[in-house]
């Protein structure tokens, strides 16, 4: 009784201290911020990588076909945070670029290669009669793909696609290894200064979870009603 | 119009058209009958080069396709292809599956599209379904809307594949009608087909595919009624 006791009024000490005392909250708000900027910008940057990668592997052959195949191999095969580390520290590092938007794009490039293995299974799950229809229109490869084919696959992988930005969401709380304030970050700034952990980070994981958990019911909805237009 | 010459095809070692010879000509409507497997699909997919022959030439309107392969869009404008499984946009209107590709290859107005669209609807009997869905049609409409699709395109040559093999049989009815309308609209057309009702009503000419060749050719009245070949007479005479 008396340990849970000391447990609530440390609690409640802590929020005062490390949340309210001098608008320490601010720095979570502003950190959230970037934290959704960097997705957004990221998921942005991924989803017109990774469709321009998956019809590069499709097409199969060439130097961009295997430029696309090593590309998604070494994405997916080293870690986010050596990815993010090696973009900020030695290739954009003195493009004098915002560092949120470093970080954007590291992480652009990293969901990319994800994206476009997500979009690609799509695309192969499209009905092969699709595109010898379009075709025999008189309709392009990259026109049949634009209004026949892509169109179809999204629709097919927009489940998978959704659970790949709630994963980047997650992804982007490394961003403070290249001293982007974000959301973790800020929490962790805050424990420093104030040498009480427990709260600030805490709070940081209860305003991921609160976001993954209404962006996968925001997702729920939009997969019944797409299925309901089938 | 269409000029084949020693057509060949292999699908890796398998040899499935052995050099086929045949000449379609303007306002023909050619049936193309066989026992499954003999290459029916495969010889009308080469002839808007969705398979690709191995050997041989096809001239369309004196232009030798295989060495303008570059202008294959160009060229397969004029050849219009209706697959047994429909082959609907599902992901566009009835109406957007026949004005895109005027829109987006011929560069027709979306309004000059739009109208040409309706009038092909109102000649197929399917004008009130424009704004559908496909999935929203029966089987039957949708092959339809599938022959509006491929005649927005002005073609010269119309292929059949099967057109009416995966309805159910009282739809069958009013997608041959519309066909047969067609031909006697005097449209060019190679109809690969077990209708041998239709094949016998309609067609000019009907190809008899096995071995990989045009095994026997001639009119309706010839191979229906008095088939010279040994293998053509027991195919007919199983599936008539
Ligand atoms: N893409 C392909 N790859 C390998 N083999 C193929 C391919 N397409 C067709 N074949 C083979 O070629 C042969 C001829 O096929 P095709 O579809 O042209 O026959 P068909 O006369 O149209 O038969 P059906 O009446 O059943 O439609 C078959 O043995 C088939 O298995
Ligand atoms: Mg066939």
């Amino acid at each position: 009784m008396e340990i849970l006791y000391n447990l609530l009024e440390g609690f409640s000490n802590g929020i005062y201290l490390t949340l309210i005392k001098d608008n320490r909250y601010e720095v979570l708000i502003r950190g959230f911020g970037n934290s959704i900027l960097i997705t957004v910008l990221a998921a942005a940057i991924g989803i017109l990588l990774g469709l321009l990668l998956a019809i590069l592997r499709l097409r199969g052959k060439g130097i961009l076909a295997s430029f696309a195949n090593g590309y998604i191999t070494v994405i997916r095969g080293t870690p986010s945070v050596v990815q993010l580390t090696i973009i900020y520290f030695i290739i954009l590092g003195q493009s004098g670029l915002p560092d949120v938007l470093v970080a954007s794009i590291a992480f652009g490039i990293n969901s990319g290669a994800y994206v476009a293995e997500i979009i690609r299974a799509g695309i192969m799950a499209v009905d092969r009669g699709q595109m010898e229809a379009g075709r025999s229109l008189g309709l392009s490869y990259p026109k049949t793909m634009r209004y026949i084919i892509v169109p179809q696959a999204i629709k097919n992988v927009l489940p998978a696609l959704g659970n790949e930005l709630i994963v980047l969401v997650k992804e982007t709380a490394i961003a403070g290894y290249i001293g982007v304030v974000d959301l973790q970050k800020g929490g962790v700034s805050i424990a420093s200064v104030t040498y009480n952990y427990m709260v600030p980070l805490l709070c940081v994981a209860y305003i991921y979870l609160l976001l993954t958990t209404t962006m996968a019911a925001g997702l729920n909805v939009l997969e019944r009603r797409l299925r309901r237009s089938d | 119009m269409i000029k084949v010459i020693g057509l060949h095809k292999y699908f890796g070692d398998l040899e499935v058209l052995k050099g086929i010879n045949a000449k379609i000509h303007k306002g023909e409507v050619v049936c193309i009958i066989g026992p499954s497997g003999s290459g029916k699909s495969t010889f009308l997919r080469c002839l808007n080069l969705l398979e690709e022959p191995t050997k041989g030439e096809i001239i369309l309107d004196g232009v030798p396709l295989i060495e303008h392969k570059k202008d294959i869009d160009l060229l397969r404008q004029k050849v219009g292809m209706v697959f047994q499984q429909f082959n609907l946009f599902p992901n566009l209107t009835v109406l957007e599956n026949i004005t895109l590709a005027p829109c987006k290859v011929m560069k027709l107005s979306p309004a000059a599209a739009k109208e040409k669209a309706m009038a092909l609807l109102t000649r197929v009997g399917l004008a009130e379904k424009a704004d559908q869905y496909p999935s929203r049609l029966s089987g039957g409409q949708k092959q339809r809307v599938a022959i509006a699709r491929a005649l927005a395109m002005d073609p010269e040559v119309m292929l059949f594949d099967e057109p009416t093999s995966a309805l159910d049989p009282e739809m069958v009815g009013e997608v041959l009608d519309v066909m047969q309308q067609l031909a006697k609209d005097g449209m060019t057309m190679a109809v690969v087909t077990h209708e041998m009702g239709f094949a016998r009503e309609v067609a000019s000419r009907v190809f008899y595919m096995d071995e990989g060749i045009i095994y026997e050719e001639g009119t309706p009245d010839a191979i229906f009624g008095t088939p010279q070949k040994v293998r053509t007479r027991e195919f007919l005479s199983k599936v008539l």
